[in-house]
């Protein structure tokens, strides 16, 4: 219980930022960079713990958005009821796709590959399928409420995805201090000798499948209620899968607060290249992509990692020598 | 409807645009096969060496098959720079960072490109644009004609060098052994450059023969990519053989399910195949266990 302190001290210091804040724009910017985050931490339970790197994370978070919409808009479901719907349909997603590739033993470079093919195809799909709306997409109806789960003030919204955050930093705080979390890591660290230690390698990694995609569907379920419309460009497009990989790589790939402050970070620079250069298509994303391959060169564990090796080093200098402590996670 | 008056054109067509699948496989299963990562920055570099070929004959007026001459020794550069001083540095030798790398290369390539030509559509004319070349009942365009006597022309010459030359033989034993080679005397990061020169060149080649019968915009590049993707899982990560049966075998398979399927429908038999391969034969048809 002593280790969830941290965690709640971040959420209740975010979630008093709308009593404070009341400009549009600025909750805005948050709410999207939670949603983000949100993604990101999905991606961060299977890549960043497991080490399985996915490529097409849209393809959870485009479930999560067209079944939240579609139940709503064609059969008339409550949203509240859409948006559970949502999370388990890209949960079941993700124990298909993660039977499918784990048994055939698909990993590192195959993994990505088919991960980022299942989204494509999902595209496409949803592109020329009648029920999604084919080309034009489905649009929910505004009906503010409670029950339609559509709220006219942002800080109703701010704190719907922050309770999703706390939810999924939580989850990958319990993950790190379980067994579970811990066959995972091995899992990543060497699958082969994992495997010779007795650990079901399969499981382990599908288990981890089912909970980094239940997490990003989850963030599509928000999107949908968000912003009341979903396309296949916007549901399985790239920017997604990139935004969920990014942010735990900028913030530390394998830690629990490393998608919420790259997501943050990745958000802020995004306005920042709009303020300078105007919102031109593709700006957003280049720096993205440098960004990406930044990080990797001169902070592989990102801003996190980045944190504690200065710690270490200025603790070293001041105080006894600390014990070593292994193996670097992605030397 | 399955008169042969219809399935001939249409698998002979299917062979002559799996020359040019062929060409761009072939630059990823070289890489694949040395530096054994997925080079996912193969589709956008694909799209800049085709805005390459559309600016070399919009504004200097150079023909594609002129144009190539150039463009491939520049592609070769450009692919030798971005492993030598980017991809290799920036990943520690982590396989995943290198994904990762060539991931985020991608994606800069593609948005400047978006971002420097906008998103349309733009065509060259050349004057053997329509011209076609009769067989019997069947009419094949010339450019095509071209584009699958140059790719194995490519091919052919990318053998010769992998079985010839210390280059290639430099290659091929940083491919089998990488400590072994490096042992030996071998410049490893040096010979990871050049692969990536030689994979990016044959995707500059590729641009050269599609433009007279393409089109060019930001995104072109990564419907060819998926598909060579399929071509190489299908022939076998590394196999170059595999990449040119697979290459022929798939752009008939699309030129007959676009014809029996229609256009859209097409393009997600080709996933299916590929995703149906991953599962079934990770390693290919020719590929060698991992």
């Amino acid at each position: 219980m002593k280790a969830l302190i941290p965690t709640a001290a971040v959420l209740a210091v975010l979630a008093a930022v709308p009593l404070v804040v009341h400009s549009n724009v600025t909750l805005n910017f948050l709410v999207v960079a939670l949603m983000i985050a949100l993604a990101g931490q999905g991606w961060n339970i299977l890549g960043g713990y497991g080490g399985q790197y996915s490529f097409g994370h849209a393809a959870f978070f485009g479930t999560g958005a067209y079944v939240t919409a579609i139940l709503q808009v064609r059969y008339g479901i409550n949203a509240w009821i859409g948006f559970a719907a949502g999370i388990a349909a890209g949960a079941a997603l993700g124990a298909a796709l993660g039977a499918l590739t784990f048994r055939s033993g698909l990993r590192g470079s195959y993994f990505a590959l088919v991960t980022l093919a299942f989204a494509e195809v999902l595209r496409i799909i949803a592109s020329v399928a009648p029920i999604t709306g084919a080309g034009v997409g489905t649009l929910i109806s505004l009906n503010l409420g409670i029950r339609t789960l559509q709220f006219q003030s942002r800080a109703a919204f701010y704190w719907i995805i922050l309770a999703l955050v706390g939810v999924s930093l939580v989850t990958a705080q319990l993950i790190e201090r379980s067994r579970f979390g811990i066959w995972l890591i091995a899992v990543r660290e060497n699958e082969d000798a994992a495997k010779a230690l007795g650990v079901n390698v399969n499981g382990v990694k599908l288990a981890a499948m089912v909970i980094s995609a239940a997490i990003a569907a989850a963030a599509g379920c928000f999107y949908a209620q968000y912003f009341l419309f979903v396309d296949s460009g916007i549901a399985y497009g790239t920017w997604i899968s990139i935004q969920a990989l990014l942010t735990p790589i900028i913030g530390g790939v394998g830690t629990v607060f490393g998608p919420l402050l790259g997501a943050l970070v990745v958000k802020a620079l995004g306005e920042a290249a709009k303020l300078l250069a105007g919102d031109a298509p593709g700006l957003d994303l280049i720096i993205y992509g440098a960004v990406l391959v930044l990080v990797i060169w001169f902070t592989p564990r990102g801003l996190i990692g980045g944190f504690t090796q200065m710690r270490k080093v200025l603790m070293r200098r001041s105080g006894p020598a600390a014990p070593s402590t292994g193996k670097a996670r992605h030397g | 409807m399955l008169s042969p008056t219809i399935l001939i054109p249409a698998v002979l067509n299917g062979l002559l645009i799996g020359a040019i699948y062929a060409l761009v496989a072939l630059g990823l299963t070289l890489i694949y096969g040395v530096l054994h990562i997925i080079n996912f920055a193969h589709g956008a570099l694909l799209s800049a060496a085709l805005f390459a070929a559309f600016f070399a004959f919009r504004l200097l007026g150079l023909d594609p098959y002129v144009a190539v001459v150039l463009l491939a020794p520049l592609f070769f550069a450009l692919g030798y720079g971005l492993q030598r001083f980017i991809i290799g540095p920036a990943s520690h030798g982590d396989e995943r960072n290198m994904l990762l790398v060539t991931l985020g290369i991608a994606v800069i390539i593609e948005n400047t490109l978006l971002y420097a030509f906008h998103a349309d559509t733009r065509t060259i004319d050349v004057p053997y644009a329509f011209r076609t070349i009769d067989i019997g009942s069947t009419f094949l365009a010339v450019s095509r004609v071209v584009g699958f006597v140059a790719a194995f022309a490519v091919a052919l010459a990318l053998w010769l060098i992998m079985t010839f030359t210390d280059t290639g033989r430099a290659i091929r034993a940083v491919a089998k052994e990488k400590l072994g080679a490096e042992l030996a005397g071998i410049d490893v990061a040096h010979v990871y450059a050049v692969t990536f020169g030689l994979g990016t060149a044959c995707v500059a080649i590729a641009a050269c023969l599609l433009i007279p019968s393409y089109y060019v915009n930001p995104t072109v590049g990564d419907a060819f990519v998926l598909v060579a993707f399929t071509i190489v899982v299908l022939g076998g990560m590394g196999s170059v053989p595999g990449a040119l049966i697979g290459a022929l075998l798939i752009g008939v398979a699309e030129s007959l399910s676009g014809l029996f399927l229609g256009e859209s429908l097409g393009q997600i038999g080709i996933f299916l195949i590929f995703i149906a391969v991953l599962l079934v034969r990770p390693n290919g048809l020719f590929g060698a266990r991992a």
